[in-house]
């Protein structure tokens, strides 16, 4: 069933056409590459994947789940260097699922020089971000202090009582919200 | 056809030469340096393989070397050799990173790729499909030339700081934070830039490849009679073009946030550095299919060609090859087990994994059930394919146990895992390296390798091998964590039978050159095919070394001509 050798014209083009279409191919995965920090980002917001917490509106309505307590501990860290003394108002709050809470977090500027710090949060166990929720923190919100100034940082939060039904947290007692500020403006560059 | 050679050489001799004469070659210079000439890239492929095997294995030496007693020996001896007299141990310890970097990303991008895709490929690809050539021959040559530079920058980069000591020492994954803020210095970014254009090399190889195989192949050579050989390169040229561009954004991203001030990977700026080793693993898990695939077509045709029978299941073959392909793209965090993932995302990223072992046995049953009953000659060829089908069986088995997600809890990153993948890449990839490299030796220098060197070569680098790394199962399993140049005595037995297999396969490597060049010197004529009539596939049609132009009427492939 030997077909005619393809006159080499022919060939060409259709070696050009593969050329073309493959290149698309390996420009597209480039693509998915990069747009994989976006597409994370939003996989972990929806999914609470790693520890990501969830945020709801102001006025958001939740039902109690009244009878079933979480103890809620706060974790603070500065970045090593950084001359901000940051802790939690009191380190674990009794919390019933559903119920909206605050926590307050104080920062104090410990050096003679103003100094900008940002602050990045994460929640563990991981499978519990999915279910804490916050209304209103300050998070990765620049926050400049004086010499020797202090802020109260209030952080607004549920846990959101679906995660009674999750198998996953059957054992999940205590949720840990912990905040990291770094340094903003400082030369964070490697070379 | 494209050839280079018209003008410069047809001038003087035009009228004793023939138009279409096949053996026309360029001169020196414009054949080995501007060659378009697929069977000359791809002995330029071979011979950089080489090399850059000899370094990456020497480099592997100092290890064992180090590793032989526990303590440490020559490390800061070294250190003082490449950081000045005054080297502490950070910079003693920051060159054993530097080690393992080198010796994975040389033989990683340096030595199977460019040997097994680049060298026997190029080689036989074209050949195999009738074709005269690539689709793209002067692209395959800026695929080979970008390599030099590549290779080039990463052995550079070991003489320049990269944050504790001179050179990249961050583990070939890279993973930040260690490689952004963790390495000061341009080392790492060099590194880095290596691996951008060995990407781009491989990138556009794996175009060339996919558009000869799509469309060059000779009339009657359809994809479903196309050597199993071919059918591994083109799937490898499909994960090469899925998975590469994918390692290049990983690690420009890198490259920002080391230089420019980015927070891709940098949880101070609300990036992820966990993003980066998915990444990395979306490109690295089909990465070690693109080492390994190929090694299973060069298998399959040495194992059917010395035991005079098909393939057995040729079809089952092919489409194992393409399932093994694209599941491999959907198993990537099983590297990352010990990331902290829901038991949800490990119990699938553990099943798919263990899906890819129903493809990999289909092969493995396979080739078995091509050797049984046929008529069978050990010749250094076929030993090499059946130490690949054990070793590989080996790797393959501890890799189902790491596959499970609360084991590799235990054993990520210990030796376990060290064993695991030297059995399937230094032992599976080697071995068919190997015995691909005897296999096609005739073929591609026209003289024959000796058997008896060739079969010593086999049993010494077995012993040397299986001495080398069995033990380092025994050492993952009792605890010991990879990536250190020191361990506690409880470790010193093993690690000193481990050292004392690398010697022994050091001097397998060593009869292996010496086999290389007593044959091109010496060795008797090889004939066009040399393996009889178990050598089914269009390069035992040829003369041995082939003509330079193969192929000017192209072959009709008929019906009953089987693989």
């Amino acid at each position: 069933m030997a077909t005619l050798p393809p006159s080499p014209f022919d060939r060409d083009r259709r070696n050009r056409r593969t050329m073309v279409t493959m290149s698309i191919v390996g420009l597209a995965m480039l693509g998915v590459g990069f747009a994989s920090v976006p597409l994370y980002r939003i996989f972990c917001q929806t999914t609470g994947f790693n520890g990501t917490t969830q945020r709801a509106a102001a006025g958001v309505q939740v039902k109690e789940a009244s009878g079933h307590l979480l103890s809620i501990r706060f974790d603070s860290n500065v970045q090593p260097g950084m001359p901000w003394q940051f802790h939690p108002e009191t380190p674990t709050q009794t919390v019933t699922v559903g119920a909206k809470s605050m926590a307050i977090f104080i920062a104090k500027n410990m050096s003679d020089r103003p100094v900008t710090g940002s602050a990045a949060f994460n929640v563990s166990p991981s499978q519990a971000g999915a279910y804490f929720t916050k209304i209103q923190c300050f998070c990765f919100t620049q926050q400049t202090l004086q010499p020797g100034q202090e802020v109260r940082m209030p952080v607004l939060y549920y846990v959101d009582p679906k995660i009674l039904d999750d198998p996953d947290n059957k054992d999940t007692q205590e949720i840990t919200l912990s905040y990291t500020f770094y340094p903003v403006e400082q030369d964070r560059k490697a070379s | 056809m494209t050839t280079i050679t018209a003008d410069h050489h047809g001038a003087s001799d035009h009228g004793a030469h023939d138009h279409h004469d096949a053996d026309h070659k360029p001169a020196f210079f414009q054949r080995w340096f501007m060659s378009t000439n697929h069977k000359d890239i791809g002995t330029l492929y071979l011979i950089f393989a080489i090399i850059a095997g000899i370094i990456g294995g020497a480099i592997s030496g100092l290890m064992r070397a180090e590793l032989a007693e526990p303590g440490i020996q020559y490390l800061q001896a070294w250190a003082q050799m490449s950081d000045g007299p005054s080297a502490t141990i950070d910079q003693a310890y920051h060159l054993w990173n530097v080690l393992i970097t080198a010796h994975g990303l040389i033989m990683v991008f340096f030595m199977v790729m460019p040997a097994i895709i680049g060298g026997f490929g190029n080689w036989f690809v074209p050949i195999m499909i009738g074709a005269p050539d690539m689709a793209f021959p002067r692209m395959n040559n800026i695929s080979f030339w970008l390599l030099i530079p590549a290779f080039a920058l990463l052995l550079g980069s070991t003489f320049v700081p990269g944050g504790t000591g001179n050179g990249a020492g961050t583990g070939w994954t890279v993973y930040a934070p260690l490689s952004t803020s963790g390495s000061a210095g341009p080392a790492v970014d060099m590194a880095i830039l290596s691996l951008h254009i060995a990407g781009a090399g491989s990138i556009l190889g794996a175009i060339n490849f996919i558009t000869t195989i799509l469309n060059m192949r000779a009339p009657g050579m359809t994809l479903h009679k196309m050597p199993l050989f071919v059918w591994s390169v083109l799937v490898t040229a499909f994960l090469l073009l899925l998975a590469l561009p994918v390692l290049a954004a990983a690690i420009t991203m890198l490259l920002t946030d080391r230089n420019f001030g980015t927070t891709f990977y940098d949880a101070a700026g609300g990036g992820d550095p966990e993003l980066y080793q998915h990444l990395f693993w979306f490109f690295g898990h089909p990465e070690v299919y693109i080492m390994i695939l190929p090694g299973f077509g060069i298998i399959s045709q040495i194992v059917s060609t010395f035991s005079r029978k098909p393939v057995f299941g040729y079809l089952g073959m092919a489409y194992a090859m393409v399932a093994i392909g694209v599941v491999g793209f959907v198993v990537w965090a099983h590297h990352m087990f010990t990331t902290g993932m829901s038991v949800n995302v490990k119990m699938y990223f553990t099943a798919a994994t263990m899906v890819i072992a129903v493809p990999t046995g289909i092969k493995i049953f396979s080739w078995i059930a091509t050797i049984w009953g046929g008529s069978i000659s050990f010749k250094t060829p076929m030993v090499w394919a059946l130490g690949f089908i054990f070793l590989f069986t080996v790797g393959g088995v501890t890799g189902v146990v790491l596959a499970n997600g609360g084991v590799d809890d235990v054993l990520h990153d210990t030796y376990y895992v060290v064993a695991h993948f030297h059995y399937v890449l230094s032992l599976g990839a080697v071995f068919s390296l190997f015995a691909g490299f005897y296999y096609w030796f005739p073929k591609m220098s026209g003289r024959m390798y000796s058997e008896f060197l060739g079969q010593l070569h086999f049993w010494v680098f077995f012993v040397g091998v299986n001495m080398l790394f069995f033990p380092m199962h025994f050492l993952g399993l009792s605890g010991m964590p990879r990536r250190y140049p020191d361990y506690p005595e409880a470790f010193a037995y093993w690690n000193k039978v481990a050292t004392h297999g690398y010697e022994i396969m050091a001097v397998g490597v060593l009869i292996f050159l010496v086999n290389v060049f007593w044959s091109l010197l010496a060795g008797k004529k090889a004939e066009g095919n040399p393996w009889g009539e178990g050598a089914t596939t269009l390069e035992w049609t040829l003369t041995s070394p082939p003509p330079f132009h193969q192929f000017e009427t192209l072959p009709v492939i008929e019906d009953a001509a089987h693989h």
